[in-house]
């Protein structure tokens, strides 16, 4: 990708004033904004998703709801999910467009042992290399979401890359180019936090949803793709974690206890080389053999010699 | 059958396979089946450690996946090794659980250990017996942490029927029970090798030579050639 700024203008001959828009720096961070309150269910971005990422139709299972198939799958990376609930006595249905959040602080990466199998780009997108996956499945257990899933072919992780080979192009995601309701946008993340500040605004303040809110969670330093939920107080109720985190063992253990574990592991290899040199070797104790080869009563008398 | 009617049943057929030949100044240290055992274990143990070591750090250990297919080949293979070292040891406890209890000689050999790390001691205390306390440790280690090895890693096999907090602990005590096994492989393949010539051997043919048998292990030296000097008593 070129970077855009190398043809930013810098200097302009013999133009009185400053130079227009000079040292003008582009957002890098880039959001997907969800709006649950006007997604209707259409499915068309689950379909411009498997299009556009060249998966398989898939087989799925009925689960009694709308959805499409229980959870996200290696080959669909974007489901909606049809939650049940209840609002003034009468059904309410929660629909919520399922994917990678692309965290600010990805449990994802955190967890992953292998170079290179996981990276974050400046922008925000977490995406996964599957050249380097040694499909352990750590980064499953690490996302606060349950979005990572196994190939059981390949033996690799496969998720929602926020379709960063059209982003790369200067292109929208998939999902959000197919959104006939407008509920999906893409853009900077401050633009997004700002649309999505106003809506759950008009939300509370129009359309009587008194608990309104933008789902950002600041334990994992906020996300790349941000919903407009109806009830941000009760996040669970669309699958939501209200405080998603990584398990401490993710940082903790792994950026300093197990390097320092191999290391003493492989000095240890070196540590019992250097006793060899500094202390030799045991030797069977040669005076023994002269009272192996005698009879019985000077075994007994070899013995008593010793303390 | 029980446990030890297996072991028995065992030692006997394997000891019709194969053979230790006894030469003279020789004693029988470890019979075939015990041989058969610990080199399974062996194998198994030093695959899933290389495998292990794969996973555990691929950035530093990527050149060892080739060798057993690609990275993701390696993390398929690896709980295969670690679940048949497992079963193998599982005999091998059977096989040694005996001679591995621990007694109040044990307890003095560890009170012994800075000087027989440093070669002080020319020849073993007279209590040692068939295993030293230093063996004895080593042998409850990898059952420990066997049993670690086995609980976290059938969690982290099934990842998705335990869910991720019980994967992310796991993963943590596995590495330390692989931390700890490390330890205890390096220091257990130098005294079987390099620093106590005569040692290798014993797993080997299953022989050792009285004078090695008296210096590393008296008390089991004296038990062992009793019978012998009592048969050689009622020669005279």
């Amino acid at each position: 990708m070129a970077n855009p700024r190398t043809f930013q203008i810098q200097e302009i001959s013999a133009h009185p004033g400053p130079v227009p828009g000079r040292g003008t720096r582009r957002e890098e961070q880039v959001c997907k904004y969800i709006d649950v309150s006007t997604c209707i269910g259409c499915k068309a971005c689950e379909v411009a998703c498997v299009e556009w990422n060249d998966h398989p139709f898939r087989e799925t299972t009925f689960n009694d709801t709308y959805q499409t198939m229980p959870t996200t799958e290696w080959n669909y990376y974007n489901l909606i999910k049809f939650a049940e609930d209840e609002r003034d006595g009468n059904l309410m249905w929660l629909l919520r467009k399922d994917q990678c959040m692309h965290c600010e602080d990805p449990g994802c990466l955190r967890a992953c042992p292998a170079d290179g199998a996981i990276i974050k780009y400046e922008n925000g997108i977490v995406d996964f290399q599957q050249e380097n996956c040694i499909g352990c499945g750590y980064c499953i257990s690490g996302c606060p979401f349950d979005i990572p899933k196994f190939h059981p072919n390949t033996k690799k992780v496969y998720k929602c890359t926020l379709c960063s080979d059209r982003v790369g192009q200067g292109l929208e995601p998939a999902c959000i180019k197919a959104c006939p309701t407008g509920c999906l946008k893409f853009g900077t993340k401050s633009d997004m936090v700002q649309i999505a500040g106003l809506r759950a605004k008009q939300l509370r303040e129009v359309s009587g949803f008194a608990d309104a809110g933008v789902y950002d969670p600041p334990s994992i330093g906020g996300t790349h793709v941000i919903y407009v939920l109806h009830d941000i107080k009760r996040p669970e109720r669309y699958g939501l974690p209200a405080n998603p985190i990584i398990p401490p063992s993710y940082t903790y253990w792994k950026w300093i206890a197990k390097p320092t574990g191999l290391l003493l592991g492989l000095l240890g290899i070196g540590a019992v080389f250097f006793h060899r040199v500094f202390y030799g070797p045991k030797l069977p104790n040669p005076e023994v053999r002269e009272v192996r080869t005698g009879p019985r009563d000077e075994i007994e008398a070899g013995r008593e010699e010793r303390p | 059958m029980s446990a030890t009617d297996f072991d028995e049943k065992a030692r006997g057929e394997f000891a019709r396979i194969g053979t230790t030949r006894v030469r003279r100044g020789e004693l029988l240290r470890h019979p075939v089946y015990t041989r058969f055992l610990h080199w399974s274990v062996a194998i198994f143990f030093i695959l899933s450690l290389l495998t292990g070591f794969a996973i555990y750090s691929p950035w530093l250990f990527h050149w060892i996946t080739p060798l057993f297919g690609g990275g993701p080949r390696t993390r398929l293979l690896h709980p295969w090794f670690g679940l048949l070292f497992t079963i193998f040891f599982f005999f091998q406890f059977l096989n040694w659980v005996g001679p591995m209890a621990w007694t109040e000689a044990d307890r003095r050999w560890t009170k012994r250990l800075r000087h027989y790390a440093t070669n002080e001691e020319g020849r073993e205390s007279e209590d040692v017996g068939f295993f030293n306390g230093g063996q004895k440790l080593y042998f409850w280690a990898i059952v420990v942490s066997g049993i670690l090895f086995l609980i976290t890693g059938i969690i982290m096999w099934f990842d998705n029927v335990f869910g991720r907090w019980a994967v992310a602990v796991s993963y943590v005590i596995h590495d330390i029970a692989a931390l700890v096994m490390l330890a205890g492989f390096i220091i257990h393949v130098y005294e079987g090798t390099a620093h106590q010539p005569g040692t290798f051997r014993s797993m080997m043919d299953g022989t050792v030579t009285e004078e090695w048998a008296d210096t590393h292990h008296p008390a089991w030296y004296r038990t062992a050639t009793d019978s012998r000097r009592e048969a050689r008593k009622t020669e005279e």
